[in-house]
């Protein structure tokens, strides 16, 4: 499939540290060939700009396969692009025509400072699974692995919320910045399973208490965060959280 | 999970939404019966005036009534203090704007925008209140005839004297296509907010209230207009 | 005598773990408290390791270069992890789990590992299964599985085409749970750029914060590598981008052996290069094998849309060649007969390096069988098209939304294009049964070992060994070293060792930034690449082996005159990062095609075209071959070998069959 090459005008947001100021900064390129990733785009740009003597844009990718949650652009107004369900990693140029500007811009919320140019730092997302994602048990402590029956449906639901890949689409796309799809998948996910039960209410509490604590918005039920979660993660989790979160309020002790 | 924590629930994201929902649909019961009385005005003029005016009688002095009204002020207030502070809220959540942002590529604009209709809302709520409210429990609303305990005040002609101004009349107009939009995202989200939700009759409710945002608006707003026409001829 | 003692304990195989577990030393609790241990890395071996210390009351801290270990490339694992449970009462077992694992290395795996490996794989399913990780099941509630490749019993558990995801992020939670309470201390966005020794002991580690470019100095009572695989040496693997060898190298270097280096797994079912662009490859898992045919056209360069060519023209060759495992043969014998029908001139697509992955058929029984358990009479043909587009849909729909991501083709109506890929290491730091390497201290767990996998890895086995390694191995095996340092007291980071250490990572870091050659670092990965991928990839030949080294060589001189690293090393520098790493592959590069060289035999996933039967199968030498080959690092001259032999006492090394 040899199909004709590009040409973009880039607009980037670049910004030399945590407290530098940044701003847009255009560029233009050349060739860019229909087959390839966003992020191909992005390292054909760099490779100029580093032979050139420029310092090239830096952006947080890893596993390049949409699973790893590094990859964090917010293209065209978009997180991750102009596609659904797709990591900007998976982001093919084929849905970009000759002479397009393309805007990239790092994720923005108070809870994601920026670190350098496109990167910034989600460590936020960590402390609130620290503060209770998890269910407490030692290793070598469990029982088999049959020994509890879980049925399909509620072990599938568990299994679509616990699909996050923790990339920050839903905070960045949000007008509130705000994390209750993320928060709200990991309280579904634990509740939904027997598992998770013996720690249930304590769980939401101190996880949406952590997530208040680093700053993020409120939830105004837009919606816009299923739409552009990469993997599809239903706003369901969200009212289901507020449910959880309701209950422990009422239940504790 | 070791050491419980404790802290009131309105502190809370979660919590100030829970008080949004309620209170938010708390109001969308009491706009139903305040459309219900006020459909009133839609009757032949002599037989609207006795109604309507008796109608407000009542609403202003009958005990239950007066407890639900307070309810009522206290939501109204308590649903703007809250929206306004999680909005201020949520603007300190990302202090930097994007340089582009395609904010209808995801969501709707009602609920994009629930802020703004909302505090839109309560001016013009300020300005009904004082046109009507106020009048009616401080101001000179003429007297149209005695009952039993008392004296009914012509509401009445308040209203329709009220909404022969055409500007008046749009102010209104324009006021219930707010309501309409903020009731449109509104009604469905203050359930969602309540953790109410269900695969089956979660899609109903948010039809219904979509219908219940429409019909409410229409019929709100059908009334000055219904005024001003009829009082052209 | 060999310098290299595995110290595999005495006894009958099934017993030498249990045996082991009762007679080594523990450490009790109070002195716990006071020993420290460094982790380096966060998928599966170490999330899983330092959850699991730290649960026992050492602390840890825990590093990883990513900016949450929660995205370590474990997480990128598709298919599914292998227990030997048998609730399928399929006659599977864990002898039978052994003798598969031992029998898919092709006799180039450690007994005494494999048996404990697939041993404590039951224990893994418990665990994660309590942790809350969402395994496929059954309407009855209870576990699904799934067959894999190179073996006959379904014993794989999965979730959807993302187990390494949930399981990564089981280990994570579990992490995060101790991180919580304070037993790990985790730091993220730092890379380990040297390993300290300190009077012959791995004391300790110099990383750097990749934020702010600082050098940090960490002491610990022993050093856990757990950075996974090398694959990255080829440029283009499946292999996150990240995914590098330096600390296992940097290790190297202080003196730790690496034991065969150049048993790398090429993986049959990968999405093929699209242009010189390309920045890596991405995997399309061997479960797609279960139900998918593999099938190039009969006649050569056939330029038909595949829809339009016959069933009779169509050569199925696996199911030709291998009819008792048919598609599901391993990944080895799987590459090489793509690569076999491709260099024969049967390849599709544009490059014509690509072979078809079809799921005609498979759509065509799924939609039969689904129709007959609705009680549909006589459905029509589409109606069986689209029940079974959705059967497959449900079993493997994220792996075919992604490969129409990537290439823009509809997967349910065209067959995937798909060819071998480097994926998987199978060499890796040298370590005796306890995990540890040839330097005290330093131990090293899940695929930057060398251990289990001999010279091919059975599909769904990585995600088994990282867990086991982190959740049941170290755990016990670590307590034996460290009962010698119970009085020992905190490690002071004062040590001349680290000053030492400190300044030659300093030094090579200056050197790389002042050099401010005129080519990227890229270049010279993909250059490095494409010499590996030729010359030491799935076809290797001594005189190919042998320009290889010296293009190598004289690779590395141009790297260290030609190469530009710009901006400073104070501050978040990805190419600074990526030049480190790739100064070391160069290295690395070497040391495979002398392992390659060296082992003139056939076996697993190294290839010797010198080596092989008449009908193109492997040919294994096991007389002169059945060892181990742990280099040494040569400190510029030619490395060091070191043989540990393999004994097999339990099972007799034949020759693999899958036909």
């Amino acid at each position: 499939m040899s199909s004709k090459t590009m040409r973009l005008n880039l607009k980037i947001w670049r910004q030399k540290g945590p407290k530098a100021n940044g701003k847009m900064v255009d560029y233009t390129l050349n060739e860019v060939n229909p087959e390839m990733s966003f992020l191909e785009m992005m390292d054909v740009l760099n490779q100029q700009l580093v032979e050139r003597g420029d310092e090239p844009v830096a952006f947080d990718h890893d596993c390049r396969e949409g699973i790893c949650g590094m990859c964090s652009m917010f293209i065209n107004g978009r997180a991750h692009g102009p596609m659904t369900g797709t990591t900007t990693c998976q982001l093919h140029m084929r849905h970009f025509n000759d002479g397009d500007t393309i805007v990239i811009e790092p994720w923005r919320a108070s809870a994601f400072p920026v670190i350098k140019d496109l990167m910034v730092d989600r460590s936020a997302f960590d402390r609130i699974i620290q503060a209770g994602g998890y269910i407490s048990v030692n290793t070598g402590s469990a029982p088999d692995a049959n020994a509890l029956p879980i049925p399909k449906e509620n072990a599938d639901m568990a299994f679509d919320a616990a699909t996050c890949i923790g990339c920050g689409a839903c905070v960045a796309t949000c007008k509130n910045a705000s994390a209750m799809l993320f928060v709200g998948a990991k309280v579904s996910q634990l509740s939904l399973l027997p598992q998770g039960q013996p720690e249930r209410e304590e769980r939401a509490i101190r996880m949406v208490e952590q997530m208040d604590k680093e700053g993020f918005g409120n939830c105004t039920n837009t919606g816009a965060c299923e739409v552009e979660c990469p993997k599809g993660i239903s706003i369901e989790n969200i009212a289901r959280m507020n449910r959880e979160y309701l209950r422990a309020k009422l239940v504790q002790k | 999970m070791s050491g419980k924590t404790k802290s009131g629930l309105i502190k809370s994201s979660i919590g100030k939404k829970v008080f949004m929902g309620l209170t938010g649909l708390f109001l969308c019961l009491f706009l139903a019966g305040h459309l219900a009385g006020n459909l009133q005005l839609l009757l032949p003029a002599d037989v609207a005036r006795d109604q309507f005016n008796a109608y407000a009688k009542f609403m202003t002095t009958n005990p239950a009534v007066k407890l639900l009204s307070y309810l009522t002020y206290f939501s109204i207030l308590f649903h703007a203090v809250d929206g306004l502070y999680l909005a201020w809220q949520n603007k300190q959540a990302r202090p930097q704007a994007y340089y582009k942002k395609d904010d209808a590529a995801n969501a709707g604009w009602a609920s994009r925008n629930m802020a703004v209709l909302g505090t839109l809302l309560l001016v013009f709520i300020v300005l009904h209140m004082k046109s009507f409210w106020y009048e009616m429990h401080f101001g000179a609303v003429p007297v149209y005839g005695s009952i039993e305990h008392g004296e009914l005040k012509d509401l009445y002609t308040l209203t329709v004297s009220a909404f022969k101004q055409w500007w008046y009349v749009l102010i209104y107009v324009v006021s219930m296509a707010v309501v309409g939009f903020h009731l449109w995202h509104g009604f469905g989200s203050g359930f969602k907010s309540l953790g109410i939700s269900h695969p089956v009759y979660t899609p109903l409710l948010n039809g219904f209230g979509k219908g219940f945002a429409v019909v409410v608006s229409v019929l709100f707003a059908l009334l000055p207009v219904y005024i001003f026409l009829t009082s052209l001829n | 005598m060999s310098v290299l003692n595995s110290k595999i304990p005495a006894g009958p195989l099934a017993d030498k773990w249990k045996n082991h577990k009762n007679s080594i030393r523990l450490v009790n609790p109070a002195n716990k408290r006071s020993i420290d241990v460094i982790v380096v890395g966060t998928g599966l071996a170490g999330a899983s390791a330092a959850a699991s210390l730290a649960e026992m009351g050492y602390k840890v801290k825990a590093f990883c270069f990513q900016d949450s270990p929660r995205r370590a490339h474990s997480i990128a694992a598709q298919g599914g992890i292998n227990a030997a449970k048998n609730y399928r009462n399929d006659g599977d077992s864990v002898h039978r789990l052994f003798y598969d694992t031992i029998k898919g290395g092709d006799y180039r795996s450690r007994e005494a590992n494999v048996h404990r490996l697939a041993e404590v794989s039951v224990n893994i399913i418990d665990q994660c299964v309590a942790q809350g990780v969402p395994f496929a099941r059954e309407y009855g509630g209870l576990l699904d599985n799934r067959s894999f490749g190179g073996v006959q019993v379904s014993r794989t558990f999965y979730a959807k085409g993302q187990t390494g995801q949930q399981l990564l992020l089981g280990a994570y939670s579990a992490l995060s749970r101790q991180v919580s309470v304070g037993q790990v201390k985790m730091y993220h966005r730092h890379e380990m750029l040297d390993v300290v020794m300190v009077e012959g002991k791995a004391r300790g580690i110099i990383a750097r914060n990749l934020v702010t470019g600082e050098l940090e100095r960490h002491s610990a009572h022993a050093v856990l590598l757990c950075t996974g695989g090398y694959g990255n040496v080829f440029f283009l693997s499946t292999n996150a981008m990240g995914s590098n060898v330096t600390a296992t190298w940097k290790a190297h270097r202080k003196g730790a052996f690496f034991a065969n280096p150049s048993f790398t797994q090429i993986h049959p079912t990968c999405i093929p290069v699209s242009g010189d662009y390309q920045s890596k490859l991405t995997l399309m898992s061997e479960s797609l094998r279960n139900d998918g045919r593999i099938w190039v056209p009969k006649k050569q360069n056939d330029e038909r849309r595949p829809v339009d060519i016959p069933e009779d023209e169509r050569d199925y060759y696996l199911e030709r060649r291998y009819p008792a495992f048919g598609n599901l043969v391993p990944r080895d014998v799987a590459s090489r007969a793509a690569k076999e029908r491709c260099d024969a001139g049967y390849g599709v697509g544009q490059s014509k390096m690509a072979v078809y992955l079809d799921y005609a058929s498979a759509i065509q029984r799924y939609g039969t069988l689904e129709a007959n358990k609705l009680g549909e009479i006589q459905p029509s043909a589409q109606r069986i098209t689209e029940l079974g587009t959705q059967v497959v849909a449900s079993k493997y729909g994220n792996l075919f939304e992604m490969y129409a991501k990537i290439t823009g083709d509809n997967p349910y109506e065209t067959p995937m294009r798909i060819y071998p890929a480097v994926h998987y290491t199978m060499g890796g730091l040298w370590v005796d049964y306890n995990l540890m390497s040839n330097l005290p201290g330093l131990f090293v767990l899940g695929e930057a070992n060398f251990s289990d996998h001999g010279a091919n890895r059975l599909g769904a086995s990585a995600l088994m060994q990282g867990l086991a390694d982190g959740y049941f191995v170290v755990p016990y095996t670590l307590g034996d070293y460290l009962a010698d340092d119970i009085r020992t007291g905190s490690i002071s980071t004062q040590d001349p060792a680290f000053d030492e250490a400190e300044r030659s990572v300093q030094d090579q870091i200056n050197r790389l930034m002042s050099i401010g050659g005129s080519k990227s670092v890229d270049y010279f990965h993909k250059a490095l690449g494409k010499i590996m991928w030729d010359k030491c990839g799935m076809a290797r030949s001594e005189e190919g082996l042998k320009q290889a080294i010296s293009e190598i060589q004289a690779l590395r001189e141009e790297f260290y005159a030609q190469v530009r690293v710009p901006g400073s090393a104070n501050e978040m520098n990805p190419e600074l990062e990526k030049a480190i790493r790739v100064a070391d592959f160069l290295e690395l590069g070497e040391l495979m095609c002398y392992d390659a060289l060296n082992r003139n035999e056939s076996c697993g996933g190294h290839f010797r075209e010198e080596y092989q039967t008449e009908d193109g199968e492997a040919l294994r030498d096991d007389e002169n071959f059945a060892y181990v080959a742990a280099w040494e690092y040569g400190q510029g001259k030619a490395p060091i070998l070191h043989k540990e032999d393999l004994n097999f006492e339990n099972v007799k090394p034949s020759t693999r069959s899958y036909k």
